[in-house]
């Protein structure tokens, strides 16, 4: 349900702010959301000061510093650092992106902010708790349907079906789209979101798979389905380019087509 | 903290399998808009400042009352409808059920009133 305000316990206050490094003349503030749930104190939001003389492009590229250099305990998921594992989602500078492929120089001013996914259980400073968007995924079948015997060699497929792909399969479910959604954010236990609903049209449009009806049904819903008021929040934050709430629509217009 | 997996979490009550109905209905419902709308402006705009005895003489023609009838009766379906989509994306449990029910009797009734004070002016 929609919430105007935050929790008493979930109001941020003003933290630490970690001394400049000696010597450093190129300097770039990062104020960083902190929250220990073993220390029962509300967020805070510490600041650090990098030295871009010796620190990589990418936002990550200074996490990792901070964390290595400045302040060990700061918490953050981060993997492939080229933009394929969707690890390192958070909002920076008040866009849901990956920190590996997101620039500093792409930030104007001299401050960088950066937040946990938005409106997301979290679990300790940068790291939201995405159990129920994984189980929201899994919810729409994410594996290929088939009810006729398995070919002796493949599932065949041509290469227009197999163009119908693009720009659905690429998706890494870095939860950047559905945590940008507002239908997502008030919403989030039935609303399966922008980033579950791609996936599912990418098995829907799948010319290989026989379980369009039964998708087509567990998607027909006022819920599941039809929150998606069309806001293209997604569309814009998708850190891969990709355009969830085009994917929807083709959803919906599937939904008319067998209906109507 | 009820011992349910992530995925019955997920999974809820299922599908609906409801929905699509709704969604065709409030598309049809806004391109007709689109039309009446504009049919209305000029139509009421074309009796607005007239007396009551030249009113009534201007709704007797079929024209403008038919579409005062129409922008009336589909404009305050539509209305319904998105209104409920609202009270469905912000409120939860007995608010929601009781907003409902407000907003279709506050659609009905007014519809009723509309179509009640068209069909005095045009019979």
């Amino acid at each position: 349900m929609v919430e105007f305000t935050l929790p008493k316990n979930s109001r941020i206050t003003v933290g630490k702010t970690w001394p400049k490094p000696e010597g450093a003349t190129n300097l770039r503030k990062v104020t960083i959301y902190r929250w220990n749930p073993d220390d029962g104190k509300n967020p805070r939001l510490d600041t650090y000061w990098v030295d871009m003389d010796s620190c990589g492009p990418m936002v990550l590229d200074a996490l990792i510093k901070i964390k290595t250099e400045i302040d060990p305990t700061l918490t953050f998921r981060r993997s492939c650092r080229e933009g394929i594992c969707g690890s390192c989602a958070m909002n920076i500078d008040g866009i849901n992106t990956l920190a590996c492929i997101y620039g500093m120089d792409e930030i104007g001013g001299d401050e960088i902010k950066i937040y946990p996914l938005p409106h997301m259980p979290v679990v300790k400073d940068l790291i939201p708790d995405l159990t129920h968007f994984y189980a929201q995924h899994a919810a729409i079948m994410p594996w290929l349907e088939t009810k006729t015997n398995r070919p002796a060699k493949e599932w065949k497929q041509s290469i227009e079906d197999r163009k119908k792909l693009d720009g659905l399969y690429e998706c890494v479910m870095c939860a950047s789209c559905s945590t940008a959604c507002p239908s997502y954010w008030w919403n989030g236990d039935k609303f399966l979101g922008p980033a579950a609903l791609l996936n599912a049209y990418r098995w829907i449009v799948d010319s290989r798979d026989e379980a369009t009806g039964e998708r087509l049904d567990q998607l027909e819903d006022p819920f599941k389905l039809y929150r998606c008021h069309t806001i293209m929040n997604c569309a814009k934050t998708c850190p891969k380019g990709l355009n969830p709430a085009r994917a929807i629509q083709h959803i919906k217009k599937l939904m008319v087509e067998r209906a109507v | 903290m009820p011992y349910i997996t992530d995925r019955k979490r997920a999974s809820g009550l299922g599908s609906a399998k409801r929905g699509t109905e709704k969604h065709w209905q409030m598309s049809l419902s806004s391109a007709a808009l689109v039309v009446l709308v504009v049919l209305f402006i000029f139509t009421f705009g074309g009796a607005l400042g007239m007396g009551y005895e030249e009113a009534v003489v201007y709704y007797h023609r079929p024209f403008p009352a038919i579409v005062a009838l129409l922008t009336i009766a589909v404009g305050l379906l539509h209305f319904r409808g998105g209104v409920q989509i609202l009270i469905d994306d912000y409120t939860r449990g007995l608010t929601r059920k009781a907003l409902i029910v407000g907003t279709a009797c506050l659609s009905y009734a007014a519809l009723a009133a509309g179509v009640f004070a068209i069909a005095r002016l045009a019979l």
